[in-house]
Protein backbone atom coordinates (compact mmCIF):
# COMPACT_ATOMS: atom_id res chain seq x y z
CA UNK A 1 0.00 0.00 0.00
CA UNK A 2 1.08 3.25 -0.62
CA UNK A 3 2.02 6.01 2.19
CA UNK A 4 -0.49 8.36 1.35
CA UNK A 5 -3.18 5.85 0.63
CA UNK A 6 -2.36 5.01 4.61
CA UNK A 7 -2.15 8.59 5.87
CA UNK A 8 -5.83 9.17 3.69
CA UNK A 9 -6.80 6.02 5.84
CA UNK A 10 -5.69 7.41 8.89
CA UNK A 11 -7.18 10.69 8.18
CA UNK A 12 -11.08 8.81 7.87
CA UNK A 13 -10.97 6.98 10.99
CA UNK A 14 -10.16 9.97 13.08
CA UNK A 15 -13.03 11.86 11.01
CA UNK A 16 -15.27 8.78 12.33
CA UNK A 17 -13.96 8.88 16.11
CA UNK A 18 -13.96 12.77 16.26
CA UNK A 19 -17.89 12.81 14.83
CA UNK A 20 -19.10 9.71 17.09
CA UNK A 21 -17.09 11.53 20.48
CA UNK A 22 -19.27 14.50 19.52
CA UNK A 23 -22.29 12.57 19.54
CA UNK A 24 -21.34 11.38 22.91
CA UNK A 25 -20.03 14.67 23.86
CA UNK A 26 -23.64 16.13 23.24
CA UNK A 27 -25.59 13.79 24.53
CA UNK A 28 -23.91 13.47 28.09
CA UNK A 29 -23.80 17.38 27.68
CA UNK A 30 -27.35 17.62 27.71
CA UNK A 31 -28.13 14.74 30.02
CA UNK A 32 -26.04 16.30 32.51
CA UNK A 33 -27.49 19.28 32.40
CA UNK A 34 -31.36 18.19 32.25
CA UNK A 35 -31.16 15.57 34.25
CA UNK A 36 -31.35 16.80 38.54
CA UNK A 37 -34.05 18.96 37.03
CA UNK A 38 -35.98 16.09 35.53
CA UNK A 39 -35.13 13.66 38.76
CA UNK A 40 -36.23 16.93 41.38
CA UNK A 41 -39.40 17.47 39.95
CA UNK A 42 -40.20 14.13 38.65
CA UNK A 43 -40.00 12.60 35.44
CA UNK A 44 -43.80 11.68 35.21
CA UNK A 45 -44.77 15.45 36.68
CA UNK A 46 -42.44 16.58 33.82
CA UNK A 47 -43.84 14.83 31.54
CA UNK A 48 -47.45 14.83 32.24
CA UNK A 49 -47.86 17.92 33.64
CA UNK A 50 -50.45 20.49 31.76
CA UNK A 51 -48.50 23.91 32.93
CA UNK A 52 -45.54 24.90 31.33
CA UNK A 53 -44.91 27.85 33.45
CA UNK A 54 -41.14 28.28 34.53
CA UNK A 55 -41.26 31.85 35.80
CA UNK A 56 -43.83 30.00 38.38
CA UNK A 57 -41.57 26.68 38.75
CA UNK A 58 -44.67 24.97 36.83
CA UNK A 59 -42.63 22.67 34.57
CA UNK A 60 -45.33 20.49 32.71
CA UNK A 61 -44.17 19.87 29.24
CA UNK A 62 -47.44 17.84 27.90
CA UNK A 63 -48.59 21.01 26.11
CA UNK A 64 -45.41 21.25 24.48
CA UNK A 65 -45.11 17.89 23.23
CA UNK A 66 -48.94 17.87 21.90
CA UNK A 67 -47.90 20.80 20.21
CA UNK A 68 -44.81 19.33 18.76
CA UNK A 69 -46.54 15.99 17.82
CA UNK A 70 -49.73 17.66 16.49
CA UNK A 71 -48.47 20.00 14.35
CA UNK A 72 -45.19 16.86 13.08
CA UNK A 73 -48.82 14.68 12.54
CA UNK A 74 -50.60 17.74 10.41
CA UNK A 75 -47.70 18.38 8.22
CA UNK A 76 -47.02 14.17 7.76
CA UNK A 77 -51.67 14.04 6.47
CA UNK A 78 -50.57 16.87 3.99
CA UNK A 79 -47.20 16.40 3.02
CA UNK A 80 -47.22 12.47 2.76
CA UNK A 81 -49.82 11.92 0.04
CA UNK A 82 -48.45 14.85 -2.20
CA UNK A 83 -44.96 14.12 -1.83
CA UNK A 84 -45.07 10.81 -2.86
CA UNK A 85 -47.69 11.48 -5.60
CA UNK A 86 -44.77 13.75 -6.58
CA UNK A 87 -42.43 11.24 -6.49
CA UNK A 88 -44.44 8.98 -8.81
CA UNK A 89 -46.02 11.31 -11.47
CA UNK A 90 -42.26 12.45 -11.83
CA UNK A 91 -40.77 9.26 -11.75
CA UNK A 92 -43.35 7.41 -13.91
CA UNK A 93 -45.83 9.06 -15.73
CA UNK A 94 -44.05 12.85 -17.00
CA UNK A 95 -42.11 12.40 -19.77
CA UNK A 96 -38.43 12.84 -17.91
CA UNK A 97 -37.76 16.24 -19.96
CA UNK A 98 -40.75 18.08 -17.95
CA UNK A 99 -40.53 15.88 -15.10
CA UNK A 100 -36.76 17.43 -14.52
CA UNK A 101 -37.98 21.16 -14.48
CA UNK A 102 -40.49 20.54 -11.45
CA UNK A 103 -37.68 18.18 -10.28
CA UNK A 104 -35.21 20.98 -9.92
CA UNK A 105 -38.52 23.26 -8.88
CA UNK A 106 -39.13 20.93 -5.77
CA UNK A 107 -35.18 20.36 -4.65
CA UNK A 108 -35.10 24.23 -4.76
CA UNK A 109 -37.45 24.02 -1.96
CA UNK A 110 -34.99 22.41 -0.03
CA UNK A 111 -32.36 25.25 -0.27
CA UNK A 112 -34.90 28.02 1.08
CA UNK A 113 -34.07 29.10 5.20
CA UNK A 114 -36.40 27.86 6.95
CA UNK A 115 -36.73 31.53 8.72
CA UNK A 116 -38.22 32.47 5.30
CA UNK A 117 -40.42 29.55 4.98
CA UNK A 118 -41.67 31.26 8.45
CA UNK A 119 -41.81 34.72 7.49
CA UNK A 120 -44.14 33.63 4.63
CA UNK A 121 -46.06 32.09 6.42
CA UNK A 122 -46.42 34.77 8.77
CA UNK A 123 -47.45 37.27 6.09
CA UNK A 124 -49.38 35.14 3.94
CA UNK A 125 -50.80 32.16 5.85
CA UNK A 126 -51.66 33.27 9.01
CA UNK A 127 -53.69 36.11 7.91
CA UNK A 128 -55.35 33.99 4.99
CA UNK A 129 -56.46 31.35 8.02
CA UNK A 130 -58.07 34.36 9.46
CA UNK A 131 -59.55 36.26 6.87
CA UNK A 132 -60.44 33.09 4.44
CA UNK A 133 -60.72 29.83 6.18
CA UNK A 134 -62.35 31.10 9.50
CA UNK A 135 -65.47 32.05 7.56
CA UNK A 136 -66.08 28.82 6.27
CA UNK A 137 -65.35 26.74 9.64
CA UNK A 138 -67.68 29.27 11.22
CA UNK A 139 -70.60 28.15 8.99
CA UNK A 140 -70.41 24.79 10.79
CA UNK A 141 -69.42 26.30 14.30
CA UNK A 142 -70.32 29.70 14.62
CA UNK A 143 -68.32 29.96 17.81
CA UNK A 144 -64.75 29.37 16.44
CA UNK A 145 -62.55 32.33 16.42
CA UNK A 146 -58.78 32.35 15.76
CA UNK A 147 -56.29 34.65 15.53
CA UNK A 148 -54.71 32.70 12.34
CA UNK A 149 -51.63 31.88 14.58
CA UNK A 150 -52.24 28.09 14.67
CA UNK A 151 -51.30 23.99 14.54
CA UNK A 152 -52.98 24.12 10.79
CA UNK A 153 -50.72 27.25 10.27
CA UNK A 154 -47.33 25.26 11.24
CA UNK A 155 -48.83 22.06 9.60
CA UNK A 156 -48.89 24.13 6.39
CA UNK A 157 -45.38 25.10 6.32
CA UNK A 158 -43.80 22.18 7.60
CA UNK A 159 -45.71 20.32 5.14
CA UNK A 160 -44.07 22.55 2.22
CA UNK A 161 -40.68 22.31 4.16
CA UNK A 162 -40.59 18.38 3.88
CA UNK A 163 -41.67 18.07 0.38
CA UNK A 164 -38.28 18.01 -0.72
CA UNK A 165 -36.76 15.04 1.31
CA UNK A 166 -39.92 12.93 0.27
CA UNK A 167 -40.02 13.77 -3.01
CA UNK A 168 -36.70 12.89 -3.59
CA UNK A 169 -35.62 9.87 -1.74
CA UNK A 170 -39.60 8.37 -2.73
CA UNK A 171 -38.58 8.83 -6.42
CA UNK A 172 -35.17 7.25 -6.43
CA UNK A 173 -36.65 4.38 -4.54
CA UNK A 174 -39.19 4.13 -7.53
CA UNK A 175 -36.18 4.96 -9.73
CA UNK A 176 -34.69 1.80 -8.17
CA UNK A 177 -37.15 -0.73 -8.69
CA UNK A 178 -36.34 -3.16 -11.66
CA UNK A 179 -37.59 -2.52 -14.80
CA UNK A 180 -38.47 -6.37 -15.18
CA UNK A 181 -41.17 -5.64 -12.46
CA UNK A 182 -42.77 -2.89 -14.55
CA UNK A 183 -42.26 -5.05 -17.61
CA UNK A 184 -44.17 -8.38 -16.06
CA UNK A 185 -46.91 -6.52 -14.38
CA UNK A 186 -47.44 -5.20 -18.03
CA UNK A 187 -47.22 -8.03 -19.87
CA UNK A 188 -49.81 -10.12 -17.61
CA UNK A 189 -52.59 -7.69 -18.92
CA UNK A 190 -52.14 -4.67 -15.87
CA UNK A 191 -52.58 -1.21 -16.97
CA UNK A 192 -50.34 1.88 -16.26
CA UNK A 193 -51.96 2.35 -12.93
CA UNK A 194 -52.38 -1.25 -11.50
CA UNK A 195 -48.72 -1.26 -12.32
CA UNK A 196 -48.16 1.83 -10.12
CA UNK A 197 -50.36 0.73 -7.22
CA UNK A 198 -49.99 -2.89 -6.69
CA UNK A 199 -46.33 -3.52 -7.85
CA UNK A 200 -43.90 -0.05 -8.01
CA UNK A 201 -44.94 1.36 -4.63
CA UNK A 202 -44.89 -2.34 -2.77
CA UNK A 203 -41.08 -2.94 -4.15
CA UNK A 204 -39.88 0.91 -3.19
CA UNK A 205 -42.04 0.23 0.39
CA UNK A 206 -38.90 0.69 2.72
CA UNK A 207 -37.41 4.19 0.85
CA UNK A 208 -40.84 5.51 0.34
CA UNK A 209 -40.72 4.73 4.24
CA UNK A 210 -37.18 6.16 4.94
CA UNK A 211 -38.48 9.34 3.34
CA UNK A 212 -41.16 9.06 5.28
CA UNK A 213 -39.31 9.16 8.35
CA UNK A 214 -36.50 11.54 7.28
CA UNK A 215 -39.10 13.84 6.94
CA UNK A 216 -40.80 13.78 10.15
CA UNK A 217 -37.12 14.05 11.57
CA UNK A 218 -37.04 17.48 10.18
CA UNK A 219 -40.85 18.26 11.12
CA UNK A 220 -40.10 17.96 14.43
CA UNK A 221 -36.75 19.13 14.49
CA UNK A 222 -37.81 22.78 12.53
CA UNK A 223 -37.88 25.88 15.11
CA UNK A 224 -37.30 29.24 13.16
CA UNK A 225 -40.40 28.75 10.59
CA UNK A 226 -42.95 27.05 13.42
CA UNK A 227 -42.02 29.82 16.17
CA UNK A 228 -43.34 32.65 13.60
CA UNK A 229 -46.48 31.06 12.61
CA UNK A 230 -47.91 29.22 15.16
CA UNK A 231 -48.55 31.44 17.87
CA UNK A 232 -46.17 29.57 21.02
CA UNK A 233 -49.47 29.29 23.44
CA UNK A 234 -48.09 26.49 25.71
CA UNK A 235 -51.87 25.02 25.67
CA UNK A 236 -52.87 21.31 24.41
CA UNK A 237 -54.27 22.43 21.27
CA UNK A 238 -58.98 21.59 20.99
CA UNK A 239 -58.80 22.24 17.47
CA UNK A 240 -56.58 22.65 14.26
CA UNK A 241 -57.24 26.36 14.56
CA UNK A 242 -55.80 27.00 17.84
CA UNK A 243 -52.56 27.99 18.95
CA UNK A 244 -49.82 25.72 19.80
CA UNK A 245 -46.23 26.20 21.09
CA UNK A 246 -43.19 23.13 20.22
CA UNK A 247 -40.49 21.71 22.15
CA UNK A 248 -38.00 23.38 20.23
CA UNK A 249 -39.61 26.17 19.68
CA UNK A 250 -40.04 26.65 23.44
CA UNK A 251 -35.83 25.83 23.72
CA UNK A 252 -35.10 28.39 21.23
CA UNK A 253 -37.49 31.44 22.80
CA UNK A 254 -36.51 31.13 26.29
CA UNK A 255 -32.78 29.85 26.55
CA UNK A 256 -31.45 33.87 26.30
CA UNK A 257 -33.55 34.94 29.29
CA UNK A 258 -33.89 32.02 31.13
CA UNK A 259 -33.04 32.28 34.89
CA UNK A 260 -30.28 28.84 35.91
CA UNK A 261 -32.92 26.35 37.00
CA UNK A 262 -35.29 27.43 33.88
CA UNK A 263 -32.30 26.52 31.52
CA UNK A 264 -31.82 23.47 33.26
CA UNK A 265 -35.27 22.57 32.40
CA UNK A 266 -34.90 23.42 29.20
CA UNK A 267 -32.11 20.98 28.51
CA UNK A 268 -34.39 18.70 30.60
CA UNK A 269 -37.09 19.74 27.73
CA UNK A 270 -34.04 19.07 25.21
CA UNK A 271 -34.02 15.48 26.92
CA UNK A 272 -37.52 14.75 25.98
CA UNK A 273 -36.99 15.78 23.03
CA UNK A 274 -33.97 13.60 22.48
CA UNK A 275 -36.27 10.42 23.52
CA UNK A 276 -39.21 11.16 21.17
CA UNK A 277 -36.77 11.59 17.98
CA UNK A 278 -35.30 8.23 19.70
CA UNK A 279 -38.25 6.28 19.64
CA UNK A 280 -39.57 7.72 16.13
CA UNK A 281 -36.97 6.92 14.86
CA UNK A 282 -36.75 2.95 16.39
CA UNK A 283 -40.68 2.53 15.58
CA UNK A 284 -40.58 3.64 11.72
CA UNK A 285 -37.12 1.59 11.36
CA UNK A 286 -38.81 -1.32 13.16
CA UNK A 287 -41.92 -1.09 10.65
CA UNK A 288 -39.51 -0.83 7.74
CA UNK A 289 -38.04 -4.47 8.41
CA UNK A 290 -41.51 -5.69 9.22
CA UNK A 291 -42.43 -4.53 5.68
CA UNK A 292 -39.14 -6.13 4.28
CA UNK A 293 -39.89 -9.48 5.74
CA UNK A 294 -43.07 -9.51 4.16
CA UNK A 295 -42.05 -8.69 0.73
CA UNK B 1 -15.33 30.63 -12.22
CA UNK B 2 -14.20 29.40 -9.00
CA UNK B 3 -10.84 30.86 -8.72
CA UNK B 4 -12.71 34.53 -9.04
CA UNK B 5 -14.98 33.59 -6.80
CA UNK B 6 -12.01 32.38 -4.21
CA UNK B 7 -9.79 35.70 -4.64
CA UNK B 8 -13.47 37.91 -4.39
CA UNK B 9 -13.88 36.21 -0.76
CA UNK B 10 -9.95 36.52 0.13
CA UNK B 11 -10.20 40.19 -1.33
CA UNK B 12 -13.61 40.68 1.04
CA UNK B 13 -12.51 39.13 4.02
CA UNK B 14 -9.07 41.03 3.50
CA UNK B 15 -10.63 44.24 3.61
CA UNK B 16 -12.68 42.95 6.54
CA UNK B 17 -9.72 42.93 8.47
CA UNK B 18 -8.64 45.91 7.54
CA UNK B 19 -11.59 48.10 8.58
CA UNK B 20 -11.41 46.24 11.82
CA UNK B 21 -7.89 47.33 12.37
CA UNK B 22 -8.76 50.61 11.27
CA UNK B 23 -9.99 52.17 14.62
CA UNK B 24 -6.97 51.23 16.35
CA UNK B 25 -4.39 52.55 14.38
CA UNK B 26 -3.82 56.14 15.65
CA UNK B 27 -1.79 56.79 18.77
CA UNK B 28 -4.33 56.21 21.69
CA UNK B 29 -5.46 59.69 23.02
CA UNK B 30 -6.45 59.12 26.08
CA UNK B 31 -3.01 56.69 27.15
CA UNK B 32 -5.77 53.91 27.57
CA UNK B 33 -5.61 50.76 26.18
CA UNK B 34 -7.28 47.30 26.65
CA UNK B 35 -10.11 45.58 25.98
CA UNK B 36 -13.65 45.66 27.54
CA UNK B 37 -16.43 42.86 26.94
CA UNK B 38 -20.24 43.91 27.51
CA UNK B 39 -22.68 41.04 27.39
CA UNK B 40 -26.46 40.17 27.95
CA UNK B 41 -29.40 41.39 27.52
CA UNK B 42 -30.68 42.02 23.64
CA UNK B 43 -33.10 45.15 25.02
CA UNK B 44 -29.69 46.94 26.18
CA UNK B 45 -27.65 45.86 22.74
CA UNK B 46 -28.43 48.45 20.39
CA UNK B 47 -27.68 51.10 23.10
CA UNK B 48 -24.63 49.33 24.59
CA UNK B 49 -23.62 49.39 21.08
CA UNK B 50 -24.36 53.67 20.29
CA UNK B 51 -22.38 53.84 23.80
CA UNK B 52 -19.45 52.05 22.73
CA UNK B 53 -19.12 53.30 19.65
CA UNK B 54 -18.54 56.78 20.77
CA UNK B 55 -16.45 55.64 23.97
CA UNK B 56 -13.95 54.07 21.52
CA UNK B 57 -14.10 57.24 19.45
CA UNK B 58 -12.83 59.08 22.10
CA UNK B 59 -10.46 56.56 23.86
CA UNK B 60 -8.93 54.35 20.24
CA UNK B 61 -6.91 52.36 22.21
CA UNK B 62 -10.05 50.83 23.62
CA UNK B 63 -12.21 48.30 21.90
CA UNK B 64 -15.62 47.64 23.51
CA UNK B 65 -17.26 44.50 21.93
CA UNK B 66 -20.79 44.35 22.54
CA UNK B 67 -22.52 40.61 22.54
CA UNK B 68 -26.31 39.57 22.75
CA UNK B 69 -27.50 36.80 24.29
CA UNK B 70 -30.38 37.69 26.80
CA UNK B 71 -30.23 38.72 30.28
CA UNK B 72 -29.78 35.61 31.59
CA UNK B 73 -26.95 35.28 29.66
CA UNK B 74 -25.68 38.65 30.45
CA UNK B 75 -25.91 37.88 34.63
CA UNK B 76 -23.92 34.47 33.86
CA UNK B 77 -21.24 36.20 32.01
CA UNK B 78 -20.99 38.49 34.45
CA UNK B 79 -20.65 35.81 37.70
CA UNK B 80 -18.08 33.65 35.46
CA UNK B 81 -16.55 36.51 34.68
CA UNK B 82 -16.81 36.35 31.01
CA UNK B 83 -17.43 39.96 30.51
CA UNK B 84 -16.69 42.51 32.09
CA UNK B 85 -20.16 43.72 32.37
CA UNK B 86 -23.28 41.83 32.00
CA UNK B 87 -25.71 43.73 30.37
CA UNK B 88 -29.74 42.59 32.32
CA UNK B 89 -32.88 44.07 31.26
CA UNK B 90 -34.63 42.93 34.47
CA UNK B 91 -33.84 43.16 37.82
CA UNK B 92 -32.04 40.39 39.52
CA UNK B 93 -33.29 37.42 41.73
CA UNK B 94 -32.23 36.95 44.91
CA UNK B 95 -30.30 33.70 44.05
CA UNK B 96 -28.80 35.56 40.97
CA UNK B 97 -27.13 37.62 42.71
CA UNK B 98 -24.86 35.48 44.57
CA UNK B 99 -21.56 36.04 42.22
CA UNK B 100 -22.57 40.07 41.35
CA UNK B 101 -20.58 42.64 43.18
CA UNK B 102 -21.95 45.66 41.49
CA UNK B 103 -24.78 46.73 39.67
CA UNK B 104 -25.00 50.02 37.64
CA UNK B 105 -28.69 51.41 36.54
CA UNK B 106 -27.36 53.04 33.07
CA UNK B 107 -30.95 54.09 32.08
CA UNK B 108 -34.92 53.21 32.42
CA UNK B 109 -36.92 51.77 30.03
CA UNK B 110 -40.98 52.82 29.63
CA UNK B 111 -43.02 49.82 28.57
CA UNK B 112 -45.78 50.97 26.10
CA UNK B 113 -49.41 49.16 26.19
CA UNK B 114 -50.24 48.51 22.32
CA UNK B 115 -53.70 47.56 20.49
CA UNK B 116 -54.38 47.54 16.75
CA UNK B 117 -54.45 50.73 14.96
CA UNK B 118 -58.09 50.04 13.97
CA UNK B 119 -59.25 49.53 18.19
CA UNK B 120 -61.61 51.89 19.20
CA UNK B 121 -60.27 52.06 22.87
CA UNK B 122 -57.90 54.90 23.76
CA UNK B 123 -56.99 54.19 27.65
CA UNK B 124 -56.92 52.09 29.91
CA UNK B 125 -55.95 51.43 33.85
CA UNK B 126 -53.96 49.57 35.29
CA UNK B 127 -56.47 47.15 36.78
CA UNK B 128 -57.81 46.83 33.56
CA UNK B 129 -54.87 46.00 32.13
CA UNK B 130 -54.14 43.28 34.81
CA UNK B 131 -57.85 41.98 34.01
CA UNK B 132 -57.26 41.32 30.51
CA UNK B 133 -53.62 40.04 30.52
CA UNK B 134 -54.88 37.12 33.26
CA UNK B 135 -58.01 36.52 31.50
CA UNK B 136 -60.60 38.34 33.63
CA UNK B 137 -61.67 40.74 31.01
CA UNK B 138 -61.95 38.46 27.86
CA UNK B 139 -63.91 40.89 25.02
CA UNK B 140 -63.11 44.27 24.14
CA UNK B 141 -66.93 46.08 25.61
CA UNK B 142 -66.23 45.29 28.49
CA UNK B 143 -63.20 48.03 28.59
CA UNK B 144 -65.98 50.42 26.39
CA UNK B 145 -64.39 48.86 22.86
CA UNK B 146 -66.10 46.82 20.18
CA UNK B 147 -67.77 43.50 20.52
CA UNK B 148 -65.00 41.45 19.70
CA UNK B 149 -63.02 38.78 21.88
CA UNK B 150 -59.82 40.17 23.49
CA UNK B 151 -56.29 38.45 21.99
CA UNK B 152 -53.62 39.00 24.36
CA UNK B 153 -50.53 39.05 22.88
CA UNK B 154 -47.33 37.94 25.56
CA UNK B 155 -43.24 37.46 25.52
CA UNK B 156 -41.84 34.98 26.11
CA UNK B 157 -41.07 33.34 29.50
CA UNK B 158 -37.81 34.82 31.10
CA UNK B 159 -38.28 37.74 29.13
CA UNK B 160 -36.96 41.01 30.59
CA UNK B 161 -39.76 42.89 28.93
CA UNK B 162 -42.31 40.48 30.08
CA UNK B 163 -40.66 40.46 34.25
CA UNK B 164 -41.07 44.18 34.05
CA UNK B 165 -44.85 44.44 32.55
CA UNK B 166 -46.10 41.40 35.17
CA UNK B 167 -44.65 42.89 38.08
CA UNK B 168 -45.81 46.63 37.14
CA UNK B 169 -49.22 45.44 36.31
CA UNK B 170 -49.40 43.03 39.52
CA UNK B 171 -50.63 40.28 36.17
CA UNK B 172 -47.74 38.80 38.89
CA UNK B 173 -48.32 38.76 42.63
CA UNK B 174 -46.94 37.57 45.41
CA UNK B 175 -49.03 33.75 47.00
CA UNK B 176 -49.16 33.31 50.53
CA UNK B 177 -45.30 32.20 50.80
CA UNK B 178 -43.94 35.43 49.54
CA UNK B 179 -43.25 34.08 45.87
CA UNK B 180 -44.20 35.96 42.95
CA UNK B 181 -46.63 34.20 40.79
CA UNK B 182 -46.94 35.21 37.09
CA UNK B 183 -50.48 35.34 36.26
CA UNK B 184 -50.23 35.72 32.44
CA UNK B 185 -53.49 33.92 30.99
CA UNK B 186 -52.46 30.93 29.56
CA UNK B 187 -54.73 31.58 26.28
CA UNK B 188 -52.12 34.39 25.22
CA UNK B 189 -50.20 34.26 22.32
CA UNK B 190 -46.48 34.17 22.65
CA UNK B 191 -44.12 35.93 20.44
CA UNK B 192 -40.31 36.04 21.53
CA UNK B 193 -39.20 39.21 20.40
CA UNK B 194 -40.43 43.11 20.58
CA UNK B 195 -40.90 43.46 16.93
CA UNK B 196 -42.42 39.65 16.83
CA UNK B 197 -45.26 41.42 19.09
CA UNK B 198 -45.47 44.78 16.88
CA UNK B 199 -45.92 42.81 13.91
CA UNK B 200 -48.49 40.52 15.51
CA UNK B 201 -50.35 43.34 17.34
CA UNK B 202 -50.74 45.42 14.22
CA UNK B 203 -51.42 43.01 11.85
CA UNK B 204 -54.04 40.79 13.99
CA UNK B 205 -57.00 42.41 14.84
CA UNK B 206 -58.31 43.00 18.69
CA UNK B 207 -54.82 42.23 19.93
CA UNK B 208 -53.33 43.97 22.89
CA UNK B 209 -49.19 43.70 23.54
CA UNK B 210 -46.82 44.99 25.14
CA UNK B 211 -43.24 46.51 23.86
CA UNK B 212 -40.64 48.97 24.94
CA UNK B 213 -41.26 52.88 24.43
CA UNK B 214 -38.36 53.21 22.30
CA UNK B 215 -39.58 50.56 19.49
CA UNK B 216 -43.51 52.10 19.33
CA UNK B 217 -44.38 53.31 15.43
CA UNK B 218 -47.21 54.30 13.36
CA UNK B 219 -47.79 50.73 12.85
CA UNK B 220 -49.16 50.26 16.50
CA UNK B 221 -51.41 52.27 18.40
CA UNK B 222 -49.67 53.06 21.99
CA UNK B 223 -52.27 54.15 24.50
CA UNK B 224 -52.76 55.95 27.21
CA UNK B 225 -52.46 54.26 31.16
CA UNK B 226 -54.95 55.65 33.48
CA UNK B 227 -54.90 58.75 31.63
CA UNK B 228 -51.27 59.18 31.01
CA UNK B 229 -49.27 59.08 27.69
CA UNK B 230 -46.47 56.71 27.31
CA UNK B 231 -43.70 58.89 26.62
CA UNK B 232 -40.57 58.84 27.85
CA UNK B 233 -41.36 62.43 29.59
CA UNK B 234 -43.95 60.86 31.41
CA UNK B 235 -41.73 57.73 32.50
CA UNK B 236 -39.19 60.27 33.97
CA UNK B 237 -41.41 62.14 35.49
CA UNK B 238 -42.90 59.19 37.41
CA UNK B 239 -46.23 60.07 36.20
CA UNK B 240 -46.20 57.16 33.51
CA UNK B 241 -45.67 53.71 35.59
CA UNK B 242 -44.50 50.93 33.61
CA UNK B 243 -40.98 51.29 33.47
CA UNK B 244 -37.96 49.09 33.86
CA UNK B 245 -33.82 49.55 34.61
CA UNK B 246 -31.54 48.70 32.43
CA UNK B 247 -28.18 47.59 34.56
CA UNK B 248 -24.63 46.82 33.63
CA UNK B 249 -23.27 44.08 36.10
CA UNK B 250 -20.17 43.53 37.41
CA UNK B 251 -17.96 41.31 39.65
CA UNK B 252 -14.96 41.70 41.60
CA UNK B 253 -12.56 45.35 40.16
CA UNK B 254 -13.23 46.43 37.16
CA UNK B 255 -10.10 46.73 34.95
CA UNK B 256 -9.04 50.69 34.07
CA UNK B 257 -10.94 50.49 30.88
CA UNK B 258 -13.75 48.90 31.72
CA UNK B 259 -14.14 51.54 34.77
CA UNK B 260 -13.16 54.26 32.24
CA UNK B 261 -16.54 53.31 30.22
CA UNK B 262 -18.72 52.49 32.91
CA UNK B 263 -17.68 56.21 33.78
CA UNK B 264 -18.11 57.52 30.28
CA UNK B 265 -21.84 55.61 30.08
CA UNK B 266 -22.62 57.45 33.46
CA UNK B 267 -21.27 60.88 32.56
CA UNK B 268 -23.11 63.70 30.62
CA UNK B 269 -22.25 62.39 27.33
CA UNK B 270 -22.62 59.24 27.87
CA UNK B 271 -26.52 59.75 29.12
CA UNK B 272 -27.43 61.98 26.07
CA UNK B 273 -26.59 58.82 24.25
CA UNK B 274 -28.91 57.04 26.37
CA UNK B 275 -31.47 59.87 25.80
CA UNK B 276 -31.93 59.26 22.16
CA UNK B 277 -34.39 56.02 22.58
CA UNK B 278 -34.28 55.75 26.14
CA UNK B 279 -34.62 57.38 29.64
CA UNK B 280 -31.68 58.93 30.97
CA UNK B 281 -30.74 58.31 35.06
CA UNK B 282 -28.83 61.11 35.81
Amino acid sequence: MKVYEKIIEKLIIVCAIVSTISVVLITIFIFKSGLPILLKYGVIDFIFGSTWSPTNGHYGILPLIAGTLSVTLGALIIGVPMGIASAIILSEILPVRIARIFKSAIELLAGIPSVVYGFFGLIVLVPAIRTLILPIVQLVDPKATTTGFSLFAGAVILAIMILPTIVSISENAIKAVPREFREASLALGANKMETIVRVIIPAAKSGIIASIILGMGRAIGETMAVILITGNMPKVPGGVLDSVATLTGTIAMEMGYADPTHQQALFAVGIILFLIIMVLNAIAQLSAHGFRRND
Amino acid sequence: MKKILIIGLTLALALGTLTACGGKTGPPSTGLTGKVVVAGSTSVQPLSEELAAAFMAANTGVTVEVQGGGSGVGIKAAQEKIADFGASSRELKPEEKALISNEYVIAKDGVAVILDPANSVTDLTLDQIKQIFTGKITNWKEVGGADATIVVVSREEGSGTRGAFVEITKVSEKDAAGKAIDNTTKNALVQPSTGAVKQTVASTPNTIGYVSIGALDKTVKAIKVSGIDATEANVLSGTYKISRPFLYLSNGTLSPAAQAYLDFVLSVEGQTIVAKDFIPVK
